[in-house]
């Protein structure tokens, strides 16, 4: 019935935004425990003494980098040499697309170097990774000294039973992504680097450093990696356990846990907390130098230190123990993470979300969408019957094949020519390259909502009440397999896009006033999504911007997405050019059905 | 007529060609849901690597394909590849065969209403030359166009060869030529034993064809039967022998048939058996194997009861069942049935569930990939979320198979009893499918 389904849709809308509001409120979600039985009860005692010397050797390095002016290869091999590593390094060169101005990075030449620990217990068929990263300025230079610190101390002790691979790697994920490609023989993205002459087992966890003080207030865990993929929880769990046990102040998404769960202020703080992570999460960004590792089944997440102004503070000894703690509890996996969930948010360290609990608010926005599907249909059918796949032959295929057609032609054209226009752009108007492609690509966008108007002049004939019903039926059907699909993949994502396209899709008719449909389709297309969850990110964070720095943020962030894919291959550029505006696309064209 | 057709060809084989030479080439003959051991190229290619270095190419684990067949598949250096000529043969055949099948249905019709023998009611049921004139077109365009065929010729599975020898079949039934279709329904029982239940249609078909009564009394029944059986039976035997002299050893019986009956690769496809038994007891694996087995097998008999007095819907019935409880099913299996659908038209009106079972079809083929990524290459998901997918494609191809069953029998029905029924009491009657 036509008169229920309105309401009805408004309903469902409401309670998936309330389930999901209502994720981050604590008696709805469960405490972390930890799963394996390897990790579980075993004791470990952490003896880790060497702290000030590890402090000492991050100054060394630090010196050798500022002399060398960027990666000291020689001084790094031979440190780790003298610690009774076997060393081996990797050149890479990579050439970006184009300029990234936010690392100031194009023609990207860089080495890694890695020491193995060879298992002195066992046959060397497995391996686990301590990274750091070799990053500019004076930056993580404390990781790499507690990584030579570690490497040695760990030399010293006979119960490893995998490998352990300690790696300096350059540039970032650039270099991650090349000595992963290296390590397992697949070349994803195209880029150039020369093989590896030594190897470890295959690698069961990674866990990637970032420390740039002598001391800290807390250590921040990053769980998000490529195409928001996250590492078993289990690996979240050792690290909570370890700092309780040790004393450390431990975050998540840069936040406190606090116990007043039951107060307005609280609730606000794990809503906070979630909502980072889903943002986070949804950009499908590796967030650490873990989140390459995540795609080669590898459970991964990075540690980074946070030195602020709180009175209580961690020295380096103590970072070092708490590592030491989580490799040797690693050290006794038996088969890889598996037995804790995959798919989980977070409302703090402590407590997680799990996909049965959360993807309700997803179901209760895509059931809408089916509803209404079956509302066409059933109104379609009242109408003279189509064939078989309701198509009704009458009004052509060709109607509705334009449209479809079209979008996705356009969405081609959105993928394909920022990059590849960068050139020309750049002759004839006086920008750079980044911002070239960043605009062609906000050109190419905007150009689609002429759309309508033009598909109209390729067809004869007038649309008729029937043809719009029917392509919405299939837009209908198009957005729910899509967001589906992503939301298994990517729930974030899923759940994000999902709030914003589903209104427009319920309620758009070519009847509706032409004016405030428009402005609110618009509002709430992909491309001003993005741009809403520019400025909830900052406002998250902590450090609200400015309308000016808030759309300057905006096209970096646009910039950064279409790097992420040429670079590492994550997926949410395509998905939002290829797929998801091109359905918008088709719900615009139903607006304007002439 | 021929001209729409020869376009379509043209399109479709366009289509082909420029997938040929994209990237996903490489990538479509990878999927499960694709190939599978029995059809997969790349095993014919190393079957036919093993052929020319003097090796049995059943030794091993890797051809299970019958071997004379696929050695004209050797030649593919040709422009157009073999699969890509099979998908055309198909659709021609099934084109004319539809052509033929509509003149057939339309002149009983006509009869039928020189005689007065539908209810006055009935007359919208009758179907009009205008509508039925763009089915065989129809018939061919979902063959070649449907996504799944497009992907099944993209993989290069010797699938679409398949599809091609049985619709040959149907075309040779359908124009009456018990000798042809006797040798393609044994091609087609040679490459994959199923299609041995296409028999009992055939047969009835072409008894329906010579004005021969489904009579136990009758001798010319008994005469033609036996013809059939004998013509069915002697080229099965002359094919089977032709390859026992090709590789001269019976390795293939083992390594074909067995291969398909006993189901020993358990890699996951698009059908049932994978799950289950990589999950059994193996003691328990005889017993479940016959079971499912005779599934396949085991609603010819009743199905050929109900549907004796029309064949071609039978076959229709048949190669669903096939396509759905065979033990490597892949999607150029169910592309075949698919074609069929518009040439039953006329049953839309009755079909009581389609948009729900479509919508889950789509789903579903949407879900195979995005699950079998979260499986295999992210760890995130296991083997139970893609059965999960797959159990939910095959209930929703066998709600379709029965609609369509439930659909053509009711128009049958109504046909002879009216449209609008009553009860004795006067009241709307509905109908219950028993």
């Amino acid at each position: 019935p036509c008169h229920l389904q309105d309401p009805a849709s408004v309903m469902c809308y409401l309670a998936g935004v309330a389930w999901f509001m209502g994720l981050a409120f604590e008696p709805f979600t469960l405490r972390t425990y930890m799963s394996e039985n390897a990790m579980g009860s075993t004791m470990v005692e952490e003896r880790f003494p060497a702290g000030e010397r590890a402090l000492a050797t991050g100054r060394e390095f630090a010196a050798h980098k500022k002399k060398v002016g960027g990666m000291p290869v020689d001084w790094l091999v031979k440190t780790m040499q003298s610690r009774g590593l076997e060393v081996f390094t990797q050149s890479f060169t990579r050439k970006l697309p184009f300029p990234d101005e936010n690392k100031e990075r194009y023609m990207v030449r860089g080495t890694n170097v890695y020491g193995i620990l060879r298992a002195p217990r066992a046959p060397r068929t497995e391996a686990l990774v301590l990274s750091a990263p070799c990053s500019e300025g004076n930056n993580n230079n404390q990781a790499v000294g507690l990584l030579l610190g570690l490497a040695q101390y760990f030399r010293s002790q006979i119960h490893w039973a995998k490998d352990i691979i300690f790696l300096v790697n350059e540039h970032d994920l650039i270099g991650m992504q090349a000595w992963l490609e290296g390590y397992h023989h697949t070349n994803t993205t195209g880029g150039d680097w020369s093989p590896l002459q030594g190897r470890g087992g295959s690698i069961q966890a990674a866990l990637s450093l970032e420390l740039s003080s002598d001391v800290i207030t807390s250590l921040d865990l990053v769980l998000e990696g490529l195409n928001g993929q996250l590492p078993n929880l289990d690996l979240a769990n050792l690290f909570y356990a370890f700092c309780q046990k040790i004393g450390v102040l431990c975050t998540i998404q840069g936040k406190l846990q606090r116990n007043d769960w039951d107060t307005t202020s609280g609730y606000s703080h794990a809503a906070q907390t979630m909502m980072l992570m889903v943002l986070k999460q949804a950009s499908g960004r590796p967030w650490g130098d873990h989140g390459l590792f995540l795609r080669y089944h590898i459970e991964a997440a990075s540690i980074r230190g946070i030195n602020s102004f709180r009175q209580y503070k961690t020295d380096t000894t103590t970072i070092g123990r708490l590592l030491e703690g989580m490799y040797r509890k690693l050290n006794n996996l038996l088969e890889r993470l598996h037995q804790s969930y995959f798919f989980y948010l977070m409302p703090s360290l402590s407590r997680f979300v799990s996909i049965g609990y959360y993807m309700p608010a997803f179901g209760l926005l895509a059931v809408i969408l089916l509803l209404r599907a079956l509302d066409l249909w059933v109104q379609l059918g009242a109408s003279p019957p189509g064939t078989e796949d309701g198509v009704p032959s009458s009004p052509g295929v060709l109607s509705i094949l334009t449209p479809v057609v079209i979008s996705h032609m356009t969405g081609v054209a959105l993928y394909t020519l920022p990059i590849l226009s960068q050139e020309m752009a750049v002759q004839h108007f006086p920008v750079s390259e980044t911002e070239a492609v960043v605009l062609t690509a906000i050109a190419i966008y905007t150009a689609g909502l002429a759309l309508p108007h033009n598909t109209h002049r390729l067809l004869q004939g007038e649309g008729t009440e029937e043809g719009w019903r029917v392509l919405k039926l299939v837009a209908l059907l198009y957005l729910a397999v899509l967001l589906g699909c992503t939301a298994l993949i990517n729930f974030s994502l899923g759940f994000i896009l999902a709030l914003s396209l589903v209104p427009i899709a319920a309620f758009i008719t070519p009847h509706t006033p032409k004016a405030l449909s428009a402005a609110i389709m618009v509002l709430l297309s992909p491309g001003c999504t993005l741009l809403y969850c520019v400025f909830v990110f900052q406002e998250l964070q902590e450090t609200p911007v400015s309308l000016q720095d808030g759309w300057m943020l905006f096209l970096s962030v646009i910039s950064q997405g279409i790097l992420d894919h040429a670079l590492y291959g994550s997926l949410v550029y395509p998905l939002l050019a290829l797929l998801i505006y091109p359905c918008w696309l088709l719900l615009w064209n139903i607006l304007f059905w002439k | 007529m021929a001209a729409p057709l020869t376009l379509l060809l043209i399109v479709a084989v366009t289509i082909r060609a420029v997938l040929f030479r994209s990237s996903l080439a490489e990538l479509i003959p990878e999927r499960v849901e694709v190939v599978s051991p029995l059809n997969a190229w790349k095993r014919v290619v190393e079957g036919l690597a093993l052929l020319d270095l003097g090796v049995s190419p059943y030794a091993g684990d890797v051809f299970h394909e019958v071997s004379p067949l696929s050695i004209p598949l050797n030649e593919s250096n040709t422009s157009i590849h073999p699969s890509i000529m099979a998908d055309a043969l198909t659709a021609v055949a099934l084109y004319l065969a539809v052509k033929d099948y509509n003149k057939t249905v339309f002149r009983k019709q006509k009869y039928a209403l020189e005689a007065e023998r539908y209810p006055l009611d009935c007359l919208e049921l009758i179907r009009t030359p205008k509508e039925m004139y763009y089915i065989p077109l129809k018939v061919a365009m979902f063959y070649l166009l449907n996504p799944f065929t497009i992907l099944s010729c993209v993989a290069k599975s010797t699938c679409g060869l398949n599809n091609a020898v049985i619709a040959l079949f149907i075309l040779c039934t359908v124009k009456g030529s018990s000798l042809m279709s006797a040798i393609f329904l044994a091609l087609a029982t040679y490459q994959s034993i199923y299609p041995l239940t296409l028999f009992a249609p055939a047969l009835l078909y072409l008894l329906q064809r010579l004005y021969i009564p489904v009579n136990w009394q009758r001798s010319s029944f008994w005469l033609f039967t036996t013809q059939y059986t004998f013509m069915y039976l002697g080229s099965l035997c002359v094919m089977v022998c032709l390859s026992f002299f090709l590789l001269s050893s019976w390795d293939f019986l083992s390594s074909v048939y067995g291969f398909i009956l006993s189901v020993p690769d358990l890699t996951p496809n698009i059908g049932l058996f994978w799950y289950f038994f990589a999950e059994m007891f193996e003691h328990f694996r005889l017993f479940f194997i016959c079971v499912f087995q005779i599934n396949v097998f085991f609603y010819t008999i009743p199905l050929s009861i109900k549907l004796k007095e029309h064949p071609i819907f039978l076959i229709f019935m048949q190669i669903a069942i096939i396509s759905i409880f065979k033990s490597y099913p892949t999607v150029g299996d169910i592309a075949l049935y698919m074609a069929f659908l518009p040439a039953w038209n006329h049953l839309y009106r009755f079909l009581r569930n389609i948009f729900l079972v479509s919508v889950v079809l789509l789903a579903c083929s949407a879900l195979f990939p995005v699950l079998w990524h979260l499986w295999i290459y992210a760890g995130s998901a296991n083997s139970n979320f893609y059965y999960a997918i797959t159990l939910l494609f095959n209930v929703a191809q066998i709600l379709l198979v029965s609609d369509y069953f439930y659909a053509y029998l009711r128009r049958e029905h109504h046909l002879t009893h009216g449209l609008y029924l009553k009860r004795k009491d006067g009241s709307e009657a509905t109908l219950v499918l028993k």
